[in-house]
């Protein structure tokens, strides 16, 4: 019971942090390079917690964020369906992926976010986007590893101590 | 009957990840999307979950504005005595400008109720601390930390210093979220103040620059021309400086100019701004003339025989 408790602490102890790192400021010049970080989190979950993330976490999740930012309400909800559905599809592959192919994975995946972003903006008729926007996807190719370290971590310290 | 859930399930009994739950959800957000889109339901909710927002909103803010504190208290001692004498040194100078500026308005105030003019240029201010966020990275938003209980209210212009920040799009209780003048959705009416040429400065999403389209190619129009706000539109009063052009170029078409201007304000997420109390005069036609016709006083009643028929056909 503990265990459960703890582990379930962990979950939404991270996606909470993942949302206001999303808020958190940064300076004007590395605005760009701010990766999507409720994605990465819950591409994690994802994979390793399937039983927990499901489409409707991911859209529930999605609506609380377009809350907490003010967007359209749906925005967030969409993209991160979106998301979920396919690393669900392929969540028996990739979690076998070595961590290289992982990160391309993840950075293919939040490429397409990025596209579909766009194409939600562009129906709201927003102008295109500067060629900075392109830009955080990568980052976030390269944050991957250090999450998944950083969770698993965090994982198996919560079954060593209950073991 | 079980060979038709055997043949099934491998395929497409995924659970959570179902295409159709898929599809569900998907027209579920894009649904939500439209209908928010017409009626700002997004809006309804902010301010039911404000008591959650708002402290998510300072808990997010918080290790910069720590960082921000901590390099306050560590600042080098000389750094801080040079500063507050250049400080001393600028609102001396803007002391003296504003004496000047006194006589001014006061010879200015008088040659006024000659010409019997009303609007004046008073303006009240409330200077409002930001609260460093990034909502958006591709919209240029910043929350301030004043709301409706501080009266705040959606429309009123920002300003700081130096120019025009940007307006209030929304209001919580405790906090209002604010659009700058660089937002890509954001259109400010400004006026050479040169030339006097009007035109509208649009925000271009990058942060030192506002576009000015469409410019006629017969304007007055030069790199180092200041903008000012021109007060049409009735969100801005007229007069505020808003930035400098930096470039002239022509539109792809050839047929109007185009120019590029860098904003005079310090827009930042960090900070203060004041916050403009009235609203501008809505500039427009004026209100429409009363019905003519005879004084009420000699007018013959005859709207009264009308009003009473009915009163008295509803009493019994």
């Amino acid at each position: 019971m503990n265990h459960l408790r703890a582990h379930g602490l962990l979950f939404y102890g991270s996606i909470l942090a993942a949302f206001m790192l999303q808020l958190a400021p940064m300076p004007q010049a590395l605005l760009a390079f701010k990766p999507y970080w409720p994605a990465l989190v819950l591409v994690y979950w994802a994979l390793e917690a399937p039983d927990r993330v499901g489409l409707g976490f991911a859209f529930v999740l999605g609506l609380c964020g377009d809350v907490l930012t003010g967007e359209v309400l749906g925005e967030q909800a969409l993209r991160l369906v979106a998301l979920i559905f396919i690393v669900l599809r392929f969540r028996s592959r990739l979690r076998f992926f070595p961590m290289w192919q992982q990160a391309v994975a993840v950075l293919a995946l939040l490429l397409n976010d990025r596209i579909v972003l766009l194409m939600v903006r562009a129906f709201g008729g927003d102008p295109r986007p500067p060629a900075t926007f392109w830009i955080a996807p990568f980052i976030g190719m390269l944050a991957w590893p250090w999450i998944f370290l950083l969770l698993d971590d965090l994982r198996s310290r919560l079954h060593a101590r209950d073991a | 009957m079980a060979l038709a859930r055997n043949d099934s399930s491998p395929l497409f009994a995924e659970g959570a990840s179902s295409t159709l739950r898929l599809v569900i959800y998907l027209a579920l957000s894009i649904t939500l999307m439209v209908v928010d889109r017409h009626f700002h339901y997004v809006e309804i909710l902010r301010m039911r979950t404000s008591a959650v927002i708002e402290p998510i909103y300072r808990l997010a803010a918080m290790p910069a504005k720590l960082a921000h504190d901590a390099r306050l208290a560590f600042s080098d001692r000389n750094a801080l005595t040079e500063e507050n004498s250049r400080l001393r040194e600028a609102l001396m100078l803007s002391q003296a400008r504003l004496n000047r500026l006194g006589v001014v308005q006061e010879q200015n105030q008088r040659l006024k109720q000659l010409l019997d003019v009303q609007n004046g240029l008073g303006v009240g201010v409330q200077l409002a601390k930001l609260i460093d966020l990034d909502l958006d990275p591709l919209r240029h938003r910043i929350v301030l930390d004043a709301g409706s209980s501080e009266g705040v209210s959606v429309g009123q212009a920002l300003i700081d210093a130096h120019g025009v920040v940007g307006q209030i799009i929304e209001v919580l209780p405790h906090t209002a979220k604010a659009m700058l003048i660089t937002d890509p959705s954001h259109a400010l009416p400004v006026r050479i103040e040169r030339s006097g040429v009007r035109v509208i400065a649009s925000g271009s999403g990058v942060i030192d620059r506002l576009d000015l389209l469409n410019i006629p190619a017969s304007a007055d129009v030069k790199v180092g021309d200041k903008l000012v706000t021109s007060g049409f539109g009735g969100r801005f009063p007229a007069g505020f400086p808003v930035g400098e052009i930096v470039e002239v170029k022509n539109d792809p078409s050839g047929l109007f100019g185009a120019a590029v201007a860098r904003p005079s304000a310090a827009l930042d997420r960090t900070g203060e701004v004041l916050l403009l109390h009235e609203l501008a005069d809505p500039i427009g036609p004026p209100a429409p003339a009363e019905t003519p016709g005879p004084p009420s006083g000699i007018a013959p009643k005859v709207p009264a025989v009308p009003a009473a028929a009915p009163a008295a056909q509803a009493t019994p």
